[in-house]
């Protein structure tokens, strides 16, 4: 698991995903931008915290789900 | 009593779609199409903690910032464990400074590398040779570069052939032997009797009408 660990908190590339995804929906390409992460990166991530029910995908697009904006509350800013 | 077939694989060719694959590797699971959009030099080496793949290791992290002037991703493979490849990683790190920056597939059910043809059984049965697959931004295998055990690549060599094959995809024109960014191109050849006769009044230097060369 690269996003998040066997304890289920967020790695520290996850916390980064968590962190770009805050501001909203976006593309994968975007969400590399943001998060300052490899593209092939995030699309691996979006794909584990979307099976982890963090993040929901709208065709092309992603955010964070109700569990994931919890979850992101909780970062330390 | 029971029949045994030898089994004919199929290695990929140049030019064919990358076979796509799922693998464990130490930045977690990638699929191939997680690099679509970016080049990627997916490359195998024998086996974890041995001298020859540490050198190599060492020399790819040392390119991997050349690598991504030019949108490159690199993608080690071997058949050890996560487990392996993280104790080895940290290991190189430890002993040498040199932090390793790309992920490497843990390819325990030889998954990928009997995919891409990565074992060769007259060299090992059981380990990946030195195989270097360059993998376009279109998922297209552009370059197969295959090493045996005892000798390691030449990452001078990869970096040319990345800086050949994007000059080609962009100024659609080949490239010379012994080529280095900024000498002359080749001219692809004429097709036709009237370009080849057109051909010579262009200012191109040439030898003759089938080798022709500019600067780009």
């Amino acid at each position: 698991m690269a996003c998040i660990s066997p304890d289920g908190k967020p790695t520290e590339s996850g916390v980064k995903l968590l962190r770009a995804l805050k501001s909203g929906l976006g593309a994968a390409e975007e969400i590399a931008q943001n998060a300052g992460l490899p593209l092939f990166r995030v699309r691996s991530g979006l794909r584990e915290l979307t099976q982890a029910g963090l993040v929901d995908q709208k065709n092309d697009n992603y955010e964070l789900s109700p569990k994931g904006v919890e979850l992101a509350d909780t970062l330390p800013a | 009593m029971v029949e045994v077939k030898e089994q004919t694989v199929s290695l990929p060719r140049l030019g064919q779609p990358a076979p796509a694959f799922d693998a464990a590797t130490t930045h977690g699971v990638l699929k191939l199409e997680d690099f679509k959009g970016s080049w990627l030099i997916l490359f195998s080496h024998p086996a974890d903690f041995t001298p020859v793949c540490t050198t190599e290791f060492i020399a790819f992290a040392e390119i991997y910032p050349e690598l991504q002037k030019r949108g490159v991703e690199l993608l080690g493979l071997s058949v050890d464990s996560v487990s392996s490849h993280i104790a080895w990683v940290r290991n190189i790190e430890e002993k040498t400074g040199v932090k390793i920056p790309f992920p490497v597939i843990a390819d325990l059910s030889k998954e990928v590398s009997l995919a891409y043809g990565m074992i060769h059984p007259e060299q090992s049965k059981t380990e990946t040779v030195r195989c270097v697959f360059i993998i376009d931004d279109k998922q297209i295998i552009r370059t197969i570069l295959y090493y045996p055990l005892t000798t390691g690549r030449n990452m001078e060599e990869i970096l040319r052939i990345i800086d050949a094959l994007q000059a080609t995809d962009e100024y659609k024109v080949a490239t010379p032997a012994n080529w280095r960014p900024g000498d002359m191109v080749v001219v692809p050849p004429p097709n036709t009797q009237e370009m080849a006769e057109e051909r010579l009044k262009q200012g191109y230097e040439c030898v003759d009408w089938y080798l022709c060369k500019k600067k780009l």
